[in-house]
């Protein structure tokens, strides 16, 4: 605390913010949440393909090795996404905020023997060495307290995620038409069992970052907009019924959740975002 | 279907007892390769020059492993996306090539050779990475090392667990499975 004209200013670190970064990176990569495994186990004794049934058996297997030897459920420890939630009356110390974040991300997979999957610019491609530069998405909030959340993404299942800008006429049928699309073209590819991560509304850009936010909510959790939920439910399962699968061999469990965000959008638009997250849905979070 | 087991490298008889959806555990030496080793490959392979592995009868397996622990053999090695290898993967087949290691389907082209040439394409669970890294006994960079997780390791494998998805006989387990249970759900 820092006393600045009779009030009191509350004051975090960088350093601080640089070992809780590196801390989330580790963790994100080697713990799989309590909800991404709970959603497995029931995705398990759903699915009635001896196939599909053998890889449940075996992701939960892996995560249960993961989490008792301390190592990275899948190789592909991704991208490091960082969403920050800083509080406007909070000030940092010691240096530039994104400089830590990158710091504790350079940190986080030299020291936890994580996977450096980031190339320098499209088409040299050259790894950086370190996994950065992090992406990062930082929103002004009130209060004083800093929020980090670490959402590690794979390449995999990022690759297939899409975003269309619709004509409002398409309406709710548009959306679920293009979400199936997204998914049936998706196939094998993202790891199936995915969880899927929708933005709707907003603009261009605001509805890939909602369907991105979206996968940071609990799988199985629904929308508190009853109509939202009813989609969420209703996309489940129609992607269900798709046939894919876990790992695109066969199945009904080819989704374990449909998770929905919305946000106002222009008069003349319906933007949707699919960003679909394999089975290893990580992330960790943290607020100082 | 209860697993069969086949050591590398791999001979045309082995190849021909395989049908899609069957269980596999492999044992032997088996090779990493990537988009980017892929590439360096089929590049030597226009310029008339020589490889620096040998492919006759050799499985490849697309992974980019995480870095090993102190104590580890291997960090977590599951597989990558095969579909990016797709380009590349026809001409190292017509090489001599016997078996991929990967996830999600294949294109037509690469379908066709494996059918002209006698080869096969496995799938193991992609996100089973900790667990497929127990049937790796041994490890080591071979081509590449500037290609960090990329590089060309040999591998020494011992019943890594796969399905084989496509055969030589047509069988594609993707397109089977999918039409098995399309509808199925019933929740």
């Amino acid at each position: 605390m820092q006393v600045i004209g009779g009030g009191t200013i509350k004051t975090i670190s960088t350093d601080k913010i640089i070992s809780e970064v590196a801390k989330l990176c580790a963790d994100s990569n080697y713990y799989l949440g309590k909800d991404v495994v709970e959603a497995l186990e029931k995705g398990r004794k759903k699915e009635i393909s001896p196939v599909g049934i053998n890889i449940f058996d075996q992701i939960i297997e892996n995560a249960g090795i993961a989490a008792k030897n301390h190592v990275p459920i899948c190789q592909d420890t991704g991208v490091a996404v960082v969403f920050l939630e800083l509080g406007q009356d909070l000030k940092i110390e010691g240096g530039d905020l994104y400089e830590a974040i990158n710091q504790g991300v350079r940190r986080g997979y030299q020291e936890g023997y994580l996977r450096k999957s980031i190339v320098n610019h499209p088409f040299l491609r050259v790894n950086t060495g370190d996994n950065t530069p992090a992406v990062i998405h930082l929103k002004m909030v009130a209060g004083e307290n800093l929020k980090i959340i670490v959402a590690p993404k794979g390449g995999g299942s990022e690759n297939m995620s899409a975003i269309k800008m619709l004509k409002p006429s398409a309406g709710i049928e548009g959306v679920k038409e293009f979400v199936i699309e997204t998914i049936v073209n998706a196939g094998a590819d993202p790891c199936p069992p995915i969880i899927v991560g929708i933005g709707i509304g907003g603009n261009f850009e605001k509805c890939a970052l909602l369907a991105k936010e979206a996968l940071l909510r609990e799988v199985g959790k629904p929308n508190i907009i009853p109509d939202i939920a009813l989609l969420e439910k209703d996309l489940l399962n129609n992607i269900n019924s798709l046939g894919i699968g876990p790992q695109g061999l066969g199945g009904i469990v080819t989704a374990l959740g449909v998770n929905i965000e919305i946000f106002p959008c222009h008069i003349a638009s319906l933007p949707v975002a699919v960003n679909i997250n394999c089975h290893a849905a990580r992330h960790k979070e943290i607020i100082l | 279907m209860s697993p069969i087991r086949l050591m590398t490298p791999l001979k045309n008889e082995d190849i021909e007892k395989l049908k899609a959806g069957q269980a596999v555990l492999i044992s032997g030496l088996i090779y990493t390769a990537r988009d980017a080793a892929h590439k360096k490959l089929v590049n030597l392979l226009e310029e008339g020059k020589p490889l620096p592995i040998e492919l006759k009868g050799q499985i490849i397996y697309y992974v980019g492993p995480s870095p090993a622990k102190p104590g580890q053999i291997i960090g977590s090695a599951g597989p990558t996306t095969s579909g990016r290898m797709d380009s590349y993967t026809p001409q190292l087949i017509e090489l001599g090539l016997k078996g991929m290691i990967g996830k999600g389907k294949r294109d037509a082209r690469v379908i066709k050779s494996m059918e002209e040439n006698n080869a096969v394409y496995f799938v193991a669970v992609g996100g089973a990475a900790a667990l497929i890294a127990k049937s790796i006994t041994k490890c080591r960079v071979v081509a590449y090392p500037e290609l960090g997780a990329e590089a060309i390791h040999e591998l020494f494998v011992e019943d890594f667990p796969v399905l084989v998805a496509n055969d030589i006989f047509g069988g594609d387990l993707f397109k089977e499975g999918i039409e098995q249970y399309k509808n199925k759900n019933l929740s």
